[in-house]
């Protein structure tokens, strides 16, 4: 492999890993976001269930 | 999106074959022997021009957020320098990783062009303190806006750098007659250029959409609390 193959390749190295990295942090993104949709959900859930028999009272 | 993310990773794996096995070796007439080290050309310019466009858009959108207070422009505006900043970062380190072939220094601080996109990228890098010394709210959209416009102008100078510079160590694609380039080299270019722009605009619409996704849920979260 000569000199400028050498660089080539770290040049297209750098360029690919960036986008890796990019896509790595996207994606760790993603899954905190679904962690917090999921907690909100669990948090929606949890105060209908406190709600739930009182509206059961006044349609009955 | 996906279909967006997918022509992206099209073009882009389109692109880098095309630079391997369609585009021709450059002949070097200064040491009379091939120069593969030109194959960065193809990625590194337009990595430089995807950084340009990225910027010239974040201005575009805080344009819009000043003048017609677009909803989201403020928004558009932040992750369009993101990912400008972030083809800068990889405009500064390919043209680097070239000039040490070519040059056999890392960075020359008396070619104008270089440092003038320097200047670009480190005016941008500076929009983000910026930004997030400021309190959200109207405020920051509107500094932030008038910092995005204010750096666009240094986007033709940088360009221009080039043609004004009395020392022409760094090659000139592009002249005032046209392209300085092959049919293959040029069409190896377009692709090139082609794949990095979708890749780019790609990025941005994920990124927007996990933006906007965290404010919704930020916004959720404070309606329960």
């Amino acid at each position: 492999m000569t000199n400028a193959e050498k660089y080539v390749t770290a040049a297209y190295l750098v360029v690919f890993l960036a986008v890796l990295l990019y896509v790595v942090l996207i994606a760790a993104k993603l899954a905190r976001l679904e962690r917090e949709v999921a907690e909100l959900a669990d948090r929606v859930r949890a105060q209908q269930a406190k709600g739930s028999p009182r509206e059961e009272e006044v349609e009955v | 999106m996906p279909a967006l993310a997918a022509l992206a990773a099209a073009l882009v794996s389109t692109a880098v074959a095309l630079v391997f096995f369609y585009a021709p070796v450059n002949y070097d007439p200064d040491v009379r022997a091939p120069d593969f080290s030109q194959k960065i050309f193809y990625f590194h310019v337009p990595i430089a021009l995807t950084a340009y466009a990225c910027f010239g858009w974040g201005a575009l959108k805080g344009f819009l957020h000043l003048w017609k207070r677009t909803p989201g422009a403020d928004l558009e505006s932040y992750v369009a320098i993101h990912q400008g900043v972030i083809f800068g970062v990889l405009t500064l380190l390919t043209g680097s990783i070239w000039a040490k072939i070519a040059w056999g220094h890392w960075w020359i601080w008396s070619e104008d062009q270089l440092v003038l996109f320097l200047v670009l990228f480190m005016f941008y890098s500076a929009y983000f303190m910026l930004r997030f010394s400021l309190p959200p709210g109207p405020g920051r959209a509107n500094m932030s806006a008038v910092y995005a416009l204010f750096g666009v102008v240094l986007i033709p100078v940088s360009w221009l750098a080039i043609h004004l510079s009395q020392q022409l160590i760094h090659p000139v694609v592009f002249r005032l007659k046209g392209p300085d380039m092959s049919g293959s080299i040029f069409l190896t270019f377009c692709v090139s250029l082609a794949a990095l722009l979708t890749l780019a605009a790609a990025l941005y619409r994920i990124e927007l959409a996990g933006k906007r996704l965290d404010e919704r849920l930020r916004e959720l979260r404070e309606l329960l609390a």
